[in-house]
């Protein structure tokens, strides 16, 4: 297995106005490997993703994404963009698209991929999540769990180089939560490099390589999930999986 | 009968009074439409001079009269050698822009943040994301009332009389004041009116249920 680092954070800080939201964040993820992120709500876990897909702008701090530094004044800033993959939380899918051309919308208008490669790339997409008979449908039509596998191909349309999940499954209903989760790990076992944001243990525990667990704009401990959540070291951490589990 | 007869024999004149009435407002909302997504996008480019020229000029439209509006652009661009048709249809499309503005502008900001994020997440820049992304649904979202907006401005361009234009209302009181009845042809304009504004309700129904199909 290469270990290279597919995206590492270094001191990150991020403020809105007076609201210091993330301090001196440092957090390496390896290629190929899961890395996801706990905490409270307000913990700054989003706004983390957000500087990593720029749409935010840190304060300071360094963003290496697979070895080069991004700097928003140096760096085309769509180029970056369209490497790393983004997933929210509500989906987000063109309504006025059916499914498959809200996949390969950005393919053939950013990447000017000619439409047939464009079509049959998110053809063989939609077969992988499980989602082939929704080609021609709009996404108005769609179950939350269809929605949001819709959302995850159409990431992986731009074949990006890490995928960034900000709380995938928290919008759906209980018993699709599943068929998501389902979808991410088999992600995971493809060699996907991936950041996620969740509240789903059950899940970090099984397919994390590296939790990271967040309180107030700070990491308080990362590890191995086996550590983090077995045997937490701080007193915080222990408290919040209490609290959760 | 009377009134039935006056309907029948002045027939001709009046459809070719709603002819001009419908040429009026159909050029003057084309216009107006350009106008108001120019006027759109620099209310929300977070500039604030150019917010600041968006809400002057929306402020001129609301603060005058129409028919000021109308006479400046016939009397104040002789210069021009502005014909009456080109006078009325840039002061009705002046006039409508600023309307059309404001519908535009809440369209658009009426289109989730969210679909700008996905947008930008992928790769695509603000402008690609607008004409692709937001723009198509924000035009959606502006079809009633734009089509409202159009309704007022085939009423308000019964002001074109008053610089001689032979549209509907003109065709009315020309009419009126020849025979002394003013009031039959008051009626049997108001009827042209109705039917206009009647097909043309029709028409966005229509425009609007196509639209919606695809959502
Ligand atoms: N655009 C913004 N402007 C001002 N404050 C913001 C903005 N975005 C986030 N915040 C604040 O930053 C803090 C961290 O927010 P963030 O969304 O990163 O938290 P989170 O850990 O993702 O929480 P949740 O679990 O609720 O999603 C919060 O206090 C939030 O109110
Ligand atoms: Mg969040």
């Amino acid at each position: 297995m290469s270990s290279s680092v597919m995206v590492k954070v270094e001191k990150l800080n991020k403020s809105f106005g007076d609201l210091h939201v993330l301090k001196d964040i440092d957090i390496t993820v390896k290629e190929s490997d899961v890395v996801c992120l706990i905490g409270a709500s307000g913990s700054g876990k989003s706004t983390i993703l957000r500087c990593l897909n720029f749409l935010e702008i840190k304060d300071s701090g360094n963003i290496i994404i697979g070895g080069e530094k991004v700097e928003p004044g140096t760096h085309d800033i769509n180029d970056i963009r369209a490497r790393v993959g983004m997933v929210f939380q509500h989906f987000h899918l063109f309504p006025h698209m059916t499914v498959i051309e809200n996949i390969v919308e950005a393919p053939m208008h950013v990447k000017k991929v000619p439409k047939e490669q464009a079509y049959q790339q998110a053809k063989e997409l939609l077969k992988k999540v499980g989602l082939s008979d929704k080609e021609n449908v709009y996404p108005g039509k769609l179950s939350g769990g269809q929605k949001q596998r819709v959302a995850i191909a159409r990431a992986l349309a731009m074949k990006p180089e890490v995928m960034l999940f900000d709380e995938p499954t928290s919008a759906l209903d209980p018993e699709l939560v599943g068929e998501v989760l389902t979808t991410m790990k088999e992600l995971a076992d493809e060699g996907m490099t991936m950041v996620v944001v969740t509240h789903e243990m059950g899940f970090a525990k099984e397919v994390a390589d590296w939790v990271v667990y967040m309180h107030g704009g700070r990491i308080v401990e990362a590890g191995p999930p086996e550590e983090v959540f077995n045997n937490p070291k701080e007193q915080r951490t222990k408290e919040f999986l209490d609290s959760v589990l | 009968m009377d009134w039935i007869s006056k309907f029948i024999d002045s027939y001709p004149v009046f459809l070719k009074g709603m002819l001009l009435t419908f040429q009026l407002t159909v050029v003057a909302i084309l216009i107006g439409i350009v106008i108001g997504l120019f006027f759109a996008f620099l209310k929300i480019s977070g500039v604030k001079i150019l917010e600041w020229i968006a809400d002057l000029y929306i402020f001129l439209v609301r603060g005058t009269p129409l028919v000021v509006q109308i006479f400046v652009f016939y009397y104040g661009l002789t210069a021009f050698n502005m014909s009456q048709f080109w006078a009325v249809v840039l002061g009705l499309a002046f006039h409508n822009g600023a309307y059309i503005a404001e519908i535009f502008r809440g369209a658009i900001q009426s289109i989730d943040k969210g679909q700008m994020e996905a947008g930008r997440s992928l790769g695509m820049t603000t402008g690609l994301t607008y004409r692709r992304i937001i723009l198509p649904q924000a035009l959606r979202r502006a079809m009633p009332p734009l089509g409202n907006q159009f309704i007022i401005a085939i009423k308000d361009s019964s002001l074109a009389a008053f610089i001689g234009m032979y549209e509907l209302f003109n065709v009315a009181t020309t009419y009126g004041s020849n025979s002394f009845d003013y009031m039959s042809y008051l009626l049997i304009v108001a009827v042209y009116y109705l039917i206009l504004v009647f097909i043309f309700t029709m028409l966005v129904r229509f425009v609007e249920k196509r639209m919606s199909l695809s959502d």
